[in-house]
Parts: structure tokens; C-alpha cells; sequence
């Protein structure tokens, strides 16, 4: 047995240096099963439907899709680095690349995009240049964007005498919450029927909140806080992509938190504590709120809810006349590791262009990054009866800001989950993130 | 776990019947036999404890993110624990839980036994109490968290029906330890309890016979007979329950995930959190490797100072 698989081994080596003299390898690498991670099980439709219109033009690579849940997906990845059964190619987040990049597990594809002619300028602004590294190497082709927007249940905004016309021209500052915070203290409503802003308001008996909660919001605050922390010109870190000092020791920010964690206080949003268990969604579904500030990718599942009729108001001006949103984006990346190089670009590629965004934008789930495809998107929406300007009108009006991209995000995130929630809980002032945001800078020291 | 299981069955009337000793020059005869025998755990025990063991504890002396090679650092890892908040938090964070998960499930199972052992001898009721241990920790804790839920849990909603206010259950610092040590104490009372009942029932009847002929009450017997006698079993129990407690990681990995603010993040997610989250794998062992002391200084006291390696009966 063991002589024989010796053999095998000698016989095998032969052949691999032999291939490898007659140039044969790329051919090995250009053919065959690639494998393809993403998390979202809302997209797999879409892009199973994407791998099978790859395979009919290459019939000679087959692409196997695994959809793992999002707390899964990273740590399985990771043992796929360490252990060496990562996928080919993977949907990769902002939040997480520079790590993978820095750690040498992301393959450069600058040559094969030049080669290629793949035309950058097609997407969307911005999103191609937020997956080049601080080696100014690129490290995936952007596949899709989300920016935030209020969801709103339109019973209650009627019951309230309360227009979507208003919706459309929130405003809002720091020291009195502006015309949203009127609003969403006149959407809440105690036991007895009486609104937040009436005389006898009982915070401590409420049936409605104005506003829904997500959570305390970590370190980007994505959903919770930054469309409104953004729009006073505070920024999280000093530059971005690539910045090596946080902000929360900003005063300007720590104004816009106070605001916010008293909501709760006032009664107009739940309690941090309440919030631990049921998805913000289902709650708001269950009309326990009237307005839920969330990402474009939840449109589905706020639209989908039956019974319930949804309307989506973009997210309130600022102080400084601006509208925020913070833009996030996904791309595909490919292994270091992997074995099929020549297949996996080819697939990165396919997955980049408009034969595959345009069947992801039909299903109508994500804005893909193609400014054409993302057009394409907002009509399937439309088909549905979804208005998305909300959503998009961010990016047209230049409203957006980038999700902040840094080194040592896990880490910056184990420090401020603990703090903004002891912020937006009441449990602590706003000034206590200045000691929060030393432990952080202190990583890039 | 293969200790318990051997302790309480030597401890059972059966070993009354155990061979002899064999002759001093039959000594090494069955060893081989013996090696064969033992070798499955053996390897298995070398292979999924002691390697890791020792390899844990070297790469506590490094800086390792897993992706790159570990670099020696010495003893900078212990260094920055000892100075860092979360560290001694989470201690205090895991002994509340172990203290009220012990105290409440030893009691309840002890309460247990003596009902399995007086009262229900019908093998229908004491394999129900067993019903809550033979469901993963996992399906458990997510049971009792939808169960519990602020906003749709039933609990709640008779709660509320009872006109008291909702219970944040897993949401605020002051309950979510003592929530999660309790779903814990309902899921293992009933194992506990069993381990608990086979130590009883080598306890000899007529130790009983003879108290009651003298008259004694059952709160007598109870004390005077019953907990004596069953200390080296309650001591094992406390031991392997303990161990068990300390290592509470699953419930509040699925429910909490060491939140609110810090209240739950004891130290098996803390270092969990640091290895695999924050991809500090160094740090994360050197953690995990004062856990393996501490663990092993409580199991050690326990043993001396109850005695439980000492046995009234002989």
C-alpha cells in the first residue's frame, strides 16, 4: 500500500513537472469546479441563476454556491484560510478586506482587470475604488451598494395626520431633534391613546414608539446612528478609506449621541434593554413602531410583511443642509490560496458585469453596483410597487459617505459595542466615548 | 465525565461483587490487552486534550492573528490581562453566574433525588427529569430566549396578564446572568439529580431501619445519614458541575453575546471574542490557560477540604 501510493506520488510529481515545463497549468487553472461563499440567503436565487448563464458561455468551469448565515460565514472562512478548503471566491465586506488584504489572503486582480478591459467607470462612484488597499493593490470588482432610509408604516402616519409629503422633508439637529423629532414624538403612543407630545403622556406605558431600535449600533453605527450623526459634518475616523484615528471624542458627536439615547428616555424609542431577542422588523411588523431606520437590503422583508402597508421617506436633512447616508458595498474576492486562478477571475468578472447584475437586479433584492444595473433594479422595485428614491436618491445627490474603513475593525468594534450600548441604554453620558475612542486609537499606535 | 460515571458505579451496591484482586505475578500479564483496550481514549485523549493543551499554552507566550506565524512575546499576554477591565469583569461576570447556577441546582437536584429515591419510583417520571438534559444547550437556550423575549415572549405576556410590568430577561445587566444560570439549572438539575439518586441508593437500607427504630426524625435521617454518607458523591458532583459552570459559553453565545454592555461576557466568550473575533489567538490562549488554573485550583480545594476522596462507608 504505502509502495504504491509512493508511486503515485513520484508518478504525480513527474507529471506536475512535466505540465509545468509545457505551460499546460494555466489550462488546469482556467477549468474545472470553482467554489462561490456568499451569506445572503435573499440573493442566492439570483446568483444561483447567475452560475448557471456562466456555465452555458464556459462550459468547461461549473461554479458550486454555498450560502452560509453571516455570524457563520466568517469564522468558517477564516478556518478555510488557516486549514486551506477556503472557496475560490467569496463575498467580501468592507469591513473586513484590509484585514484579509494585510494578511496576504486576497489575490491582486489588477492585471487581469487591465487585460480584461473592465470598465470601472461603469459603477457606481466610488465603489470600484473602495477595494484597493493601502498596498494600491485591488482586491475585489464591486457587486452591489446599500444606503439607508426610514421605513414607515403609513396607518399609523395616517392616524396621526401626518403627510408622506412631511416624511419627504424631515429635518433634524442635535439640540431639539428638529421636525423628526416632532414627528416621531407625535407618532408614539401610550396605553391610554394619548401621543408623545400631548400633556399626560405616559413614557413608561407606551403602546407605539415613533421610532424603532436596532440596537446600540457598535462602532459604524450603520442603521442606528449615522445617518444622523454624518449630517453635522462629523465623520467616524480622518479619513477614509484608510484612516487611523476615530472620532467619537468629538464633541459634536457625542451631542448627536446624547440626543439619541434620550429618545428612549423620553419614551419615544424602546429601550436598549427591550431590544435584546426579536429583529427590529418583526416588532415594527408587529406595530410596536412607526418609523425604523434601516438598509436598502431589508426592503423585502418590510415589503413583505402582510397586512402591513409601507411607505420608505429618505433619512432626515442635517444642520448643514445635507442629507447622510453611509454607503456600503460588497465585492468578490478571490483566495489567495486558490487553486483555480484563471477560472476564479473569469467568475469575479461574470459576477462584475452587467450579464449577471442586470439578473440580480431583476430579482429585485439589492441595488447592484452597475450605475445601469442599479437603474434596472429601482424598476423591478417599482414593478413590485416599491418606491426606492429614498434609497437612491442618496447616491444621485451625492449624499452618501463610505462605510469607515480601517484596520483592526474587529477590534474597534469589541471596544465600542460595549460602550455605545452603555451610551444609547442611558446607562452612560456621551463624553464616556472619549475614553472609549483613546482605547481605540491606542491600536493604531 | 468518565471519572463520574466510574465513581458512581463503583459506589453502587454491584462493586460488592467486583473480583479479587489478582496475584502480584499476574500484575503485568494483561497489560497489553490492557494498552489495546485503553488506547481508542487514549489517543483520543492525547490527540483532542494534551496536544492542545500544550500547544495553548505556548502560543499563550505569542502574538498569533492565526493567519501569519506566532511570534514570541513572552510574557506580555499575562501582563496586559492583568491590567485589562474586561479580563477581571468577566471573572466577576462568571463566578455570579457559577454561584447562583451551583447553589440553585445543587439544592434542586438534591430535592430531586430524594423524591426519585423516596417518592416516584415509577421509571416514566425519573426518566422525565432527564427530558431538559438530553436537548443541546443550544436548542435550550434559544427555547427559553424566544420564551423569555421582552416584546413577543409568552412569558411576558403572562406576566403582563398577571398586571406586573415585562421583564427584560436577557436585555438588562441586572437579569441576564441570573437568567441564563437558571436555564442552565433547568437543563442539568435532572442529570444532576440522577448522579445525586445512584449515590443514594448505595447508601445501605438498614443505616435506615436502625434510625427509625431509634426514632429519628426524617429531617434526622436526612442529615444525620443521608448527607454524610453521600458526600464523596455530592463532592464529585460539585466538582464536575462546577468545572461545567465555569465553562458556560454556548447560552450566551446564542442569546446575549456578552452584552448588555458587558454584563454577560464571561470569560469563555471573552476569550472566544479575542481569539475568534479580534483574531488575537495569543491573548485568547493566555486566557484560556489562567482559566485551566483557576479551574484546577477550585477543583483541587473542593477535594481536599470535603474529602472526596474519603468514603464513610468503609
Amino acid at each position: 500500500m504505502k509502495k504504491s501510493l509512493g508511486a503515485v506520488a513520484v508518478a504525480a510529481a513527474v507529471a506536475l513537472s512535466l505540465s509545468a515545463c509545457s505551460g499546460s497549468s494555466s489550462e488546469e487553472a482556467a477549468k474545472g469546479e470553482i467554489s462561490y461563499w456568499l451569506w445572503d440567503a435573499n440573493q442566492l436565487p439570483a446568483y444561483q441563476q447567475c452560475a448557471e448563464d456562466f456555465t452555458k458561455a464556459n462550459p468547461d468551469i461549473t461554479v458550486k454556491i454555498t450560502q452560509r448565515g453571516w455570524d457563520d460565514y466568517w469564522s468558517t472562512l477564516t478556518n478555510g484560510f488557516v486549514g486551506g478548503t477556503a472557496p475560490d471566491v467569496f463575498t467580501n465586506h468592507l469591513g473586513r478586506y484590509g484585514e484579509l488584504a494585510e494578511n496576504k489572503q486576497l489575490l491582486p486582480i489588477d492585471d487581469a482587470v487591465e487585460k480584461d478591459n473592465v470598465d470601472l467607470a461603469g459603477y457606481n462612484e466610488g465603489l470600484a475604488d473602495l477595494w484597493v488597499g493601502q498596498d494600491g493593490k485591488r482586491y475585489g470588482l464591486p457587486k452591489d451598494w446599500d444606503t439607508i432610509g426610514l421605513f414607515y408604516n403609513k396607518a399609523m402616519l395616517a392616524g396621526a395626520g401626518i403627510t408622506e409629503d412631511q416624511m419627504k422633508d424631515l429635518t433634524w439637529n442635535p439640540q431639539d431633534g428638529g421636525s423628526y423629532e416632532k414627528v416621531i414624538a407625535h407618532l408614539t403612543v401610550d396605553k391610554s391613546g394619548k401621543r408623545g407630545d400631548e400633556p399626560g403622556f405616559d413614557k413608561n406605558n407606551v403602546e407605539v414608539y415613533g421610532l424603532g431600535l436596532n440596537g446600540g449600533g457598535d462602532s459604524s453605527g450603520q442603521t442606528e446612528w449615522s445617518y444622523l450623526t454624518n449630517t453635522t459634518g462629523w465623520s467616524h475616523t480622518d479619513k477614509n478609506p484608510w484612516g487611523t484615528q476615530y472620532n467619537y471624542d468629538d464633541p459634536k458627536f457625542q451631542a448627536s449621541m446624547d440626543w439619541f439615547a434620550g429618545l428612549a428616555d423620553k419614551g419615544y424609542m424602546p429601550k436598549l434593554e427591550t431590544t435584546v431577542g426579536a429583529a427590529m422588523a418583526d416588532t415594527f411588523a408587529a406595530g410596536k413602531s412607526a418609523i425604523n431606520a434601516h438598509g436598502s437590503w431589508m426592503i423585502g422583508q418590510y415589503t413583505g410583511y402582510k397586512g402591513i402597508e409601507v411607505g420608505i421617506a429618505p433619512t432626515p436633512v442635517g444642520p448643514e443642509g445635507e442629507r447622510a447616508s453611509m454607503f456600503n458595498g460588497l465585492a468578490d474576492s478571490i483566495w489567495a490560496g486558490t487553486e483555480k486562478k484563471d477560472a476564479a477571475i473569469k467568475w469575479v468578472e461574470y459576477l462584475a458585469s452587467a450579464g449577471c447584475q442586470d439578473v440580480v437586479a431583476s430579482k429585485a433584492v439589492v441595488f447592484p453596483a452597475l450605475k445601469t444595473s442599479s437603474d434596472k433594479a429601482a424598476e423591478a422595485f417599482k414593478a413590485k410597487g416599491v418606491d426606492v428614491t429614498a434609497f437612491t436618491e442618496h447616491v444621485k445627490n451625492k449624499t452618501t459617505f463610505l462605510y469607515p474603513i480601517t484596520d483592526n475593525t474587529a477590534k474597534v468594534k469589541g471596544i465600542m459595542e460595549p460602550a455605545m450600548d452603555a451610551v444609547v441604554s442611558g446607562k452612560a453620558p456621551a463624553s464616556s466615548l472619549t475614553q472609549a475612542n483613546e482605547q481605540v486609537n491606542a491600536l493604531f499606535k | 465525565m468518565t471519572t463520574l460515571a466510574k465513581h458512581s458505579r463503583s459506589a453502587s451496591p454491584a462493586s460488592a461483587s467486583s473480583p479479587k484482586p489478582q496475584g502480584s505475578h499476574r500484575r503485568f500479564g494483561d497489560l497489553k490487552i490492557a494498552l489495546l483496550f485503553i488506547a481508542p481514549a487514549m489517543i483520543g485523549f492525547i490527540v483532542f486534550y494534551v496536544v492542545p493543551t500544550i500547544r495553548g499554552l505556548y502560543l499563550s507566550f505569542t502574538e498569533y492573528s492565526i493567519l501569519g506565524e506566532p511570534e514570541w512575546i513572552g510574557l506580555d499576554n499575562y501582563t496586559a490581562i492583568a491590567k485589562d477591565p474586561l479580563f477581571w469583569n468577566s471573572l466577576a461576570v462568571t463566578g455570579q453566574y457559577v454561584f447562583i447556577n451551583i447553589i440553585v441546582q445543587t439544592a434542586l437536584a438534591l430535592g430531586l433525588a430524594l423524591l426519585m429515591h423516596k417518592v416516584a419510583k415509577s421509571t416514566l417520571i425519573r426518566g422525565a427529569l432527564l427530558l431538559p438534559w438530553m436537548m443541546s444547550n443550544v436548542i435550550a437556550a434559544l427555547l427559553w430566549f424566544w420564551m423569555l423575549d421582552y416584546q413577543i415572549g409568552v412569558v411576558n405576556q403572562f406576566i403582563e396578564w398577571a398586571g406586573l410590568p415585562r421583564v427584560a430577561f436577557f436585555g438588562s445587566e441586572e437579569w441576564a446572568i441570573p437568567t441564563q444560570a437558571l436555564i442552565n439549572t433547568w437543563r442539568h438539575m435532572g442529570y444532576t439529580a440522577l448522579l445525586i439518586f445512584a449515590g443514594m441508593q448505595a447508601i445501605p437500607g438498614h443505616l435506615y431501619e436502625v434510625a427509625k427504630l431509634d426514632g429519628a426524625s426524617p429531617f434526622q435521617t436526612f442529615r444525620k445519614i443521608t448527607i454524610p454518607l453521600l458526600r464523596p458523591v455530592l463532592v464529585l458532583v460539585l466538582v464536575v458541575t462546577v468545572i461545567g459552570s465555569f465553562q458556560v459559553f454556548d447560552t450566551v453565545s446564542v442569546t446575549t453575546g456578552g452584552g448588555p454592555v458587558n454584563a454577560t461576557r464571561v470569560i469563555q466568550y471573552y476569550i472566544y471574542q479575542r481569539a475568534f473575533t479580534e483574531s488575537d489567538f495569543g491573548y485568547g490562549s493566555a486566557i484560556a490557560v489562567i482559566l485551566f488554573l483557576i479551574l484546577a485550583l477550585v477543583a483541587f480545594i473542593q477535594m481536599k477540604f470535603l474529602k472526596g476522596n474519603e468514603s464513610d462507608l468503609d
